[in-house]
């Protein structure tokens, strides 16, 4: 990669001009931080979308009894929920961060495909209308669950081909931010940044690029044979024809179980560059959370089947599938360790993004036994469809994919926009997030114990009083949640009126480039490589 | 080689988002056509053309951008990752339909006849449902879904197309020769030789197919077989016609004199993705018609 960046537009000659005037800059633009801003609103406003639907769910289930939704359009809300959350917030919100971080993490100019990085955004757009669309449809929204399973999945009215089709354009959107990733971490870092130098924001979105682009093709096979079922006479997932609806199963979970690590693997590479910055020390083991990121990324390709052990395998298949999840929480257990030993002596500071990354490590870690729990085959059969594995995986995304999201928000805040953002609403906000999440998803391991099943509008008399508090914690966090928007604007608009130094952080420019850098970072960075790399996490 | 020694970055991208607004049309219109309504065909055909349209403005865009030599080294790598990826993400497609095969034929089948070892699901289905069903291949299942059906044997016309296939990746490879070694001619001569049989083999897929329809009883609805044949053979007709119609546009181009030793990313990645699709065909020879 060369040193000079030249830059053609027809009307201009000089080579650092900023954006154009007007909305369709937004609409046309081709640079990566105006890309990641986009997609970082986005992100944003489905989390609220998605939270809304949360808190319809959380609202009907205050009580026993049916008595504000129908429930059809409960079992709508909670699928819609959860694709909302998966592909229109969180994924779309780190995709986001990659457009923003990696260029300046690793001294380039932009992306490397400036012109399909704007497609993949607005394939994400497309994709998110079309599912939306579906809930003012004659039969609602799917409502069979976000895994689509049939032949439940064909009693969907109109939405159905819907919901398919977006499927697809979310895939392609999936497919083209991460070849974009891939080309840009592989041809344009700096001279000096080699591999084992990058920061590991920068790794962990390097592996979770190739998850994609090995498994979005795999989700859309599976969606497309589901259109063929029901539109074209083919019995892939009919017993009467040869087919087997398990086979479904199977291949949507080698897509879904390397999915839920695209949205866990940049939430560690987000943690691993807080922590270390505000425990003034090098990140502890930095070639071992590389290998450990590569290692949770091979094995979550060969321990799909841990999600159907009910669904009636051989026992060879449910012994194997079990031993090889249980092995994940070795490298998953490295990453903790090393985080924590990082912290270890440091001295520390508590500002909003480390308490954000602390409460991660916390809380995502019971996350992560729980799920050790239900890797034991046997005892999955008494908490599987329960509200166990609801708890369990709101504690991996929640606590963790949503924290580490907030965290980086407060982190590079500053970088973006120059401004610094207001720490005591900021912490307010920490708190109330951290005590309600609690709130909202402890109870819920109780209630899947005592074997009160998911997706269900209404439950026996003995879950009231765990519901009740669940859903008095998920108001407390929805609503606090609202801080954060209101943190994100004041910000924008000036924060607190402190001009914040090139570093932000003391000493971060040690850990990454993008501290080297005004703050707010020029419209265009690293027009010429940098010329030193820091070296502080070794 | 570029003359500008440096990494070109785009200021402004018009028919990425046209292009992206004509594939949701497309889409949108296909489920409302799927749904019954009768403005779906309308709309899918409208949002069809937009794509391409738009589509076609783009490459042609960066075709001028690359023959101005506005594209450097680094630019080249950029793309040819692109693509490289790409074609990995077309590779996990077919992946799927062929582990549906894999599954369906040793698995799923094989206990719904109860002969799978080790025992599974199917098990109790033959039991309870359909106790006389054996397991064989190829089936349409234990309900004769779509009815009686005569499978596709391999030594007809499906190896004649692997020959022609096979040929066309040598051809591609000779124009690949003739372009490197500046020989024009030869190029513009392979790549003709390359599209004919790429067009050829689609003509006598289009013959298979509808002697599959109108002698054999075979369609996509004829159980199991049917759809993994179809499905799998479909895919991979719908990419050699892709690859043909990016091989046409490569040789347009080359008529045109596009295209040096140095800088023919157009041409690598069409060659690429013809490579991948004839690999992709004997996949299917053996799993799909021989076994």
């Amino acid at each position: 990669m060369t040193a000079v960046v030249a830059e053609h537009d027809d009307h201009h000659d000089h080579h650092d001009h900023g954006p154009e005037k007007g909305v369709l800059r937004w609409i046309f633009t081709t640079n990566h931080k105006d890309i990641g801003t986009l997609y970082l609103v986005f992100g944003l406003a489905m989390f609220f979308v998605g939270g809304a639907m949360a808190l319809v769910i959380r609202s009907e289930l205050f009580e026993p009894g049916l008595q504000f939704v129908d429930p059809n359009f409960f079992n709508s809300m909670t699928t819609m929920h959860a694709l909302v959350m998966v592909f229109g917030a969180v994924m779309p919100a780190f995709v986001g961060l990659a457009n923003w971080m990696i260029p300046m993490m690793i001294g380039a100019p932009d992306m490397a495909l400036p012109r399909m990085n704007n497609m993949s955004f607005w394939m994400l757009v497309a994709g998110v209308l079309l599912l939306a669309s579906t809930l003012f449809m004659e039969g609602g929204a799917p409502s069979g669950g976000w895994t689509f399973y049939p032949p439940l999945v064909f009693q969907n009215g109109k939405s159905f081909p819907f919901a398919i089709f977006s499927v697809h354009l979310l895939g392609i959107s999936s497919i083209m931010g991460a070849i974009n990733v891939i080309a840009t971490i592989f041809n344009m870092r700096a001279p000096g940044m080699t591999l084992m130098k990058m920061p590991l924001f920068v790794w962990t979105w390097l592996i979770t690029a190739f998850l994609l682009i090995a498994i979005m093709p795999v989700f859309a096979g599976a969606v497309t044979m589901l259109l063929t079922d029901k539109f074209f006479d083919t019995s892939f997932f009919d017993a009467a024809g040869g087919g087997d609806p398990v086979l479904y199963q199977h291949i949507f979970w080698f897509f879904g179980h390397p999915e839920v690590y695209v949205m866990i693997l940049p939430t560690f590479g987000v943690a691993s560059t807080i922590i270390p910055v505000f425990a003034r020390k090098p990140l502890f083991g930095y070639a071992s959370m590389v290998y450990a990121t590569g290692a949770i990324a091979f094995l979550s390709f060969i321990v799909w089947a841990h999600h159907m052990f009910t669904v009636g395998m051989p026992v060879a298949g449910e012994l194997y599938f079990m031993y090889a999840t249980m092995l994940i929480a070795i490298p998953t257990g490295v990453k903790v360790f090393n985080w924590t030993a990082t912290m270890w002596k440091g001295s520390m500071t508590f500002e909003t993004p480390m308490l954000f990354s602390i409460a991660f490590v916390v809380l995502f870690t019971m996350g992560g036994f729980t799920g050790l729990m239900m890797s034991v085959a046997p005892v999955d059969f008494q908490y599987h469809d329960t509200y166990f594995i609801v708890a369990h995986f709101h504690y991996t995304l929640v606590p963790a994919s949503i924290f580490i999201l907030m965290a980086a928000g407060y982190f590079w805040l500053p970088k973006w926009t120059g401004n610094m953002y207001n720490e005591k609403i900021g912490r307010l906000h920490f708190w109330l997030s951290a005590v309600s999440v609690n709130i909202l998803f402890f109870p819920q391991h109780f209630l899947g114990l005592a074997g009160m099943p998911r997706r269900i509008p209404d439950y026996a008399i003995q879950f009231a009083d765990w519901n009740m508090v669940s859903s008095i914690g998920a108001f407390i966090y929805g609503f606090s949640q609202l801080l954060f928007v209101y943190i994100v604007i004041d910000t924008i608009r000036g924060g607190t009126g402190e001009k914040v130094s090139d570093e932000v952080w003391e000493d971060a420019s040690k850990h990454s480039l993008e501290w080297t850098v005004p703050s707010p970072a020029p419209y265009h960075t690293f027009s010429t490589p940098p010329a030193r790399i820091p070296t502080e996490h070794f | 080689m570029s003359t500008h020694d440096s990494y070109y970055i785009p200021h402004k991208a018009v028919w990425p988002v046209l292009a992206t607004g004509g594939l949701m049309m497309t889409l949108a219109g296909f489920a409302n056509h799927l749904n019954g309504s009768s403005i779906g065909s309308g709309m899918m055909l409208t949002g069809f053309v937009i794509f391409l349209v738009m589509l076609g403005l783009w490459f042609a865009l960066q075709s001028t951008e690359s023959e101005s030599g506005m594209y450097n080294h680094g630019v080249g790598i950029s793309y040819r990752m692109g693509m490289m990826w790409f074609i990995f993400s077309e590779v996990m497609f077919f992946a799927v339909f062929f582990g549906a095969l894999w599954y369906t034929r040793n698995l799923s089948v094989a206990w719904l006849g109860e002969t799978g070892f080790p025992s599974g699901p199917g098990r109790s289905t033959h039991d309870t449902l359909w106790p006389a069903f054996q397991s064989v291949w190829p089936t349409n299942g234990p309900g004769k879904v779509g009815g009686d059906f005569e499978p596709m044997g391999a030594f007809g016309l499906p190896f004649l197309n692997t020959l022609l296939l096979l040929s066309s990746g040598v051809t591609c490879t000779w124009a690949h020769h003739g372009l490197l070694a500046k020989n024009r001619d030869q190029l513009i001569k392979g790549l003709i030789a390359t599209v004919g049989l790429g067009f050829l083999f689609v003509g006598f897929q289009a013959t298979e197919y509808y002697e599959a329809y109108h002698e054999m009883g075979l369609t996509l609805g004829s159980g199991i077989y049917g759809s993994t044949f179809f499905m799998l053979t479909g895919f991979h007709g719908f990419h050699v016609c892709v690859g043909a119609i990016i091989l046409s546009v490569v040789l347009f181009r080359s008529w045109k004199g596009h295209f040096t030793p140095e800088n023919h990313f157009a041409f690598e990645a069409a060659a690429w993705y013809w490579h991948f699709v004839d690999v992709v065909w004997l996949g299917l020879f053996v799993f799909v018609y021989m076994m």
